[in-house]
């Protein structure tokens, strides 16, 4: 019986269908994903932004991977023209940190190409100045390091972010639990690059610059173009409890207990302030 | 919702009435009996064993659909609060340096604030005595004088927990409670990251090959493994059965 129900699970029919049912269902429970998707405040926006998602909003399952997608086609390509600029300090916790994190965010890439199959859309072509804002590839540039974490540290938050908020436009369909794996081992990377970040700034024990985020705290160091990534991330309320005044603790220690989601309109915007076409 | 199919008697708790429907758990559903207390049943047969509500005394079964499974969140929560409590009253926390410290304490933190919750959002959607009661722990295997000791726990607790929350996403049935384990689940994936970095020497242990497979996925287990796995730590005192989780 079991066998069935996971095999009919493949069917493309029944993927679509679900997605539209379960939208309904969150349309009705309303005020909690609601409540997650109205956060962030976007910082400004490219744009050219919205042509480089091809997104179908005719399906909600592929429109989240299709965004997924470019998130990874930005970390990947990121962390790869990291690795060849030289900025990097060789042969030390930085680069080991971002070859593993590179190879990931490459496999997650094909893995995503693969599973969107004739859905699957084409890299943007991205500029990782921002317009001029940053220059993190440069040698030359004495902040280039910094920049190279900073930004590392914005697009693994943002990746957190932003699978979480597809989440819900993934049940009832297979790519559910991938994406599942996906999103922690983002987490994972995000902890690492802040906790890297915090030791070359010697500020390991910043209550800001921990393996997790307090309030909406950006940390220190990270460029205020960065906030939009963590706003929001300071709320305390989770299944309309407020955990403050359930549990006693601080509203510092309740926000880094849970990562909020981002909705795709606004891991969009941050996205496209590196996206040329 | 998905009728539970099948009410098990606690083995332990008292006899079987029946050792025929036994042997039947064990072929059709892989009775794991895991370490000193938990015993987890297969969950999902045509069984039709229509025994009554559990008696008081009785053995706790996570129960079925949404509620079985934000019980079991919270049976691994409590394990995870129950230790860093042990890991904060310890000689190792306490002459710790101070990064090692302030990790520790916030994933003390962390982690009875899910507890707290879960407890609060189980009783909230279910009856009173479908809620999880609180568990007892045996942590005298973990040195909490001893830096590898902690640690190491730490590692498994915490990839444990990821693994499990990944592996329960698909099981739960309503769009909010998924939202609020992927809140959880990625701050459990920064928890096992920072503590993979701080206890293993290689600097790419934080997402390691080890745990990360080719195609850049973290791991996911169904409750069944995960139970069988926690049980083997012998950390779980009390015993409870997963009986009717979904699949």
């Amino acid at each position: 019986m079991d066998i069935i129900k996971f095999l009919d699970e493949f069917t493309s029919e029944s993927l679509t269908k679900k997605a539209s049912s379960r939208r309904a269902m969150l349309g009705n429970l309303g005020s909690f994903g609601k409540k997650a998707a109205m956060v962030a405040v976007p910082f400004g926006l490219a744009s050219t932004s919205s042509k480089a998602f091809a997104q179908d909003n005719g399906n909600n399952a592929i429109g989240a991977l299709q965004l997924a997608l470019t998130l990874e086609y930005l970390e990947a390509e990121f962390y790869i023209k990291a690795l060849d600029s030289g900025v990097l300090p060789s042969g030390g916790r930085a680069e080991a940190v971002y070859n593993q994190i590179s190879k990931h965010e490459s496999a997650h890439v094909t893995f995503l190409q693969t599973g969107l199959g004739d859905n699957s859309v084409d890299s943007p072509e991205f500029d990782f100045t921002a317009g001029g804002a940053f220059d993190p590839f440069n040698p030359n540039n004495d902040m280039a390091y910094a920049q190279l974490l900073a930004l590392a540290q914005a697009f693994e938050d943002t990746g957190v972010r932003a699978y979480k908020g597809q989440a819900g436009n993934l049940m009832g369909t297979q790519f559910l639990t991938p994406a599942l794996q996906i999103h922690s081992v983002e987490a994972r990377h995000a902890s690492e690059i802040r906790r890297l970040r915090a030791d070359v700034l010697n500020e390991n024990t910043n209550e800001n610059a921990l393996g997790w985020i307090t309030l909406n705290n950006r940390g220190p160091g990270m460029p205020e173009a960065t906030q939009a990534v963590y706003d929001g991330e300071e709320n305390v309320v989770q299944g309309g409890v407020n955990l403050v005044d359930a549990t006693g603790f601080s509203a510092e220690a309740v926000s880094q207990s849970y990562d909020e989601p981002m909705s795709g309109e606004v891991a969009q915007q941050i996205a496209g302030l590196f996206i040329v076409s | 919702m998905e009728k539970p199919r099948i009410k098990v008697d606690a083995v332990s708790a008292k006899p079987l009435k029946n050792s025929k429907s036994r042997r039947k758990f064990l072929k059709m559903g892989g009775l794991a009996v895991a370490g000193s207390g938990l015993l987890l049943y297969g969950c999902s047969s045509d069984d039709d064993m229509n025994n009554p509500e559990p008696m008081p005394g009785e053995v706790f079964d996570l129960g079925s659909g949404d509620v079985g499974i934000l019980n079991y969140a919270y049976a691994l929560e409590q394990l995870e609060a129950a230790f860093y409590t042990k890991v904060l009253d310890g000689s190792y926390w306490a002459g710790a340096n101070a990064e090692e410290k302030k990790i520790l304490e916030d994933l003390y933190d962390h982690e009875v604030i899910h507890r707290e919750f879960f407890k609060a959002a189980i009783g909230a959607n279910a009856e009173a005595s479908q809620v999880l009661p609180e568990l007892e722990f045996d942590f005298s295997s973990v040195n909490f004088a001893d830096r590898n000791s902690v640690l190491a726990t730490a590692r498994v607790l915490e990839d444990t927990g990821v693994a499990a929350y990944n592996g329960a996403g698909r099981l739960l049935q309503t769009p909010d409670f998924l939202v609020i384990a992927g809140k959880i689940v990625s701050v459990e994936a920064r928890h096992a990251a920072a503590i993979r970095s701080i206890y293993l020497e290689d600097d790419t242990a934080f997402a390691g090959d080890d745990i990360i497979d080719s195609n850049g996925l973290d791991l996911a287990k169904d409750p069944q493994t995960i139970l069988s796995e926690v049980g083997n730590t012998g950390f779980v005192v009390t015993e409870f059965t997963a009986n009717n989780l979904p699949q």
